[in-house]
């Protein structure tokens, strides 16, 4: 469902994605691992058809994302790294304006909110307006937002970055139960995560795609934790060692 | 049609949510009418409203770029463009939500004048068409100054900054044909260009608008301005999201 081809983007000098191809198919969760920096987040942006690639494209259920970018971002739910919101709306009016740019109105749109709210925990927060909500409310409220329209493709940069142990461990919960219907790609750098939600990884550093893998194989032909495999990849000396075998 | 209808009726909310719209509107009514009584609403003894709306252009200058500074300036500083363009609406549809919800502001603030419409109808038999007219200036001039100021707002993440370049921009549309100006430039710049330049002065289109005289080249010249901003904005915006 997704397709990505050549993407490339700089950012002035800055190389931030450089020739990356991949593809993930429904069903699929997707670990999008990395450091800081090594190009997370502008694949994630454009995928979503936020920002348009300086060359190559993709396709995210079956829209090209430079051609058609609308069709694109209605197919998707997208959760930006820094939840960014209207602070000063509270939550329910901000999954109505969401609700009500993608067209849901009325009724159906005060079920999926009561639905959505159940299921990211946020009913008890809904007349709060967000700026006021703590970091891991937040992110909840912005979970919320991409999965209201219930969207066949779903992008999460860092779904649970900020919340504690529990809420973290609901969040994968979620992703699991959503994950058989649908296509969802994940960025995080917290290694259990991968192990607790995907059944696919890619870890990419300075723009490059190092390994697009599963998790059983990466170990099984490299060897070690995740946590050391992720560290020989994407420290300098590692990454000449490895270049060639896992790809 | 669904994205334009969402991001104004958002951000119409957003002006009313936050104080900006209250204290705006009270400013506004405070000073229009103050201006007016200062300079004689009541001593020329006429039932007409020319006094008022000659304070317009002046005012707005500084008001409306204090309504418009944050349309994008806020939205680029929060990162919430980020949230609003990957829902599924395009820039233009969302420049010109904004833009209207906007002007519907400033429409509010010209509407709730109306006790001075009434006083002079009150008073005595005014003549209905100069009224009307400068009302309807009123709305096209603050559109311009709208556009103007939404565009600088664009460019920037800083909506002081935003707010600094709008009102020089619209005070110069607002200088550039008067005589102090029209003299200097004459000093040094071909009569043509001159000319063409007082052409651009919202303060003499105002005028002539306001006086009761509906020319099609005034108000077209109102509206065309005011496209030309937004298409500008369209574009500015659209690099500005792509360069991240």
């Amino acid at each position: 469902m997704i397709e990505a081809k050549n993407l490339r983007k700089a950012f002035g000098p800055i190389v931030a994605v450089d020739g990356v191809s991949f593809s993930v198919n429904q069903g699929d969760v997707l670990g999008f691992l990395g450091p800081n920096g090594a190009g997370k987040t502008t694949t994630m942006r454009m995928l979503s058809g936020f920002l348009p690639p300086d060359s190559g494209t993709a396709t995210v259920a079956g829209h090209d994302i430079c051609t058609d970018a609308v069709a694109v971002k209605r197919e998707i739910g997208y959760l930006a790294e820094n939840v960014p919101a209207y602070d000063e709306m509270t939550a329910e009016s901000f999954l109505m304006f969401t609700c009500g740019t993608r067209g849901i109105t009325g009724e159906e749109c005060q079920r999926a909110i009561d639905k959505v709210a159940k299921t990211c925990s946020i009913a008890g927060v809904m007349h709060q307006p967000i700026g006021t909500l703590s970091k891991g409310y937040r992110r909840r409220v912005g979970l919320a937002q991409a999965l209201v329209h219930n969207p066949p493709v779903l992008i999460l940069d860092e779904p649970t970055d900020g919340l504690d142990p529990n809420q973290k461990y609901e969040v994968r919960q979620l992703i699991g139960r959503l994950a058989s219907d649908k296509c969802i790609t994940i960025s995080t750098h917290i290694l259990e995560e991968v192990d607790a939600v995907c059944n696919r990884i890619i870890i990419i550093d300075k723009g490059k795609i190092l390994v697009n893998s599963t998790p059983e194989k990466l170990r099984k032909d490299v060897g070690g934790s995740l946590e050391e495999i992720f560290r020989k990849l994407t420290s300098q000396r590692g990454k000449k060692a490895v270049a060639g075998g896992t790809k | 049609m669904k994205g334009f209808l969402s991001v104004f009726k958002r951000e119409l909310r957003g002006y009313f949510s936050t104080p900006l719209a209250y204290v705006f509107l009270v400013i506004f009514l405070f000073f229009s009418s103050f201006l007016a009584f200062q300079q004689g609403f009541f001593e020329i003894r006429q039932a007409s409203l020319r006094v008022f709306f000659m304070n317009m252009p002046l005012m707005f200058i500084l008001l409306v770029p204090a309504i418009a500074m944050r349309l994008w300036a806020e939205e680029r500083r929060t990162n919430s463009i980020e949230l609003l363009f990957t829902l599924p609406l395009t820039i233009t549809q969302a420049v010109l939500g904004k833009f209207f919800a906007a002007w519907t502001v400033m429409a509010l603030a010209l509407l709730l004048t109306c006790p001075m419409v009434i006083t002079v109808a009150y008073l005595g038999d005014p003549d209905w068409g100069p009224i009307i007219t400068g009302y309807l200036g009123s709305l096209l001039m603050a559109g311009s100054y709208l556009a103007i100021g939404s565009f600088f707002s664009c460019l920037t993440r800083n909506q002081v900054i935003a707010f600094v370049l709008a009102v020089v921009a619209c005070g110069m549309f607002f200088y550039v044909g008067s005589p102090s100006a029209m003299n200097y430039m004459a000093g040094f710049l071909p009569a043509g260009v001159v000319e063409a330049a007082e052409s651009l002065s919202f303060q003499s289109r105002f005028e002539s608008i306001q006086r009761g005289v509906l020319e099609l080249r005034d108000l077209a010249f109102f509206i065309l301005l005011a496209a030309g901003c937004l298409w500008a904005n369209i574009i500015a915006l659209r690099e500005r999201v792509a360069a991240g």
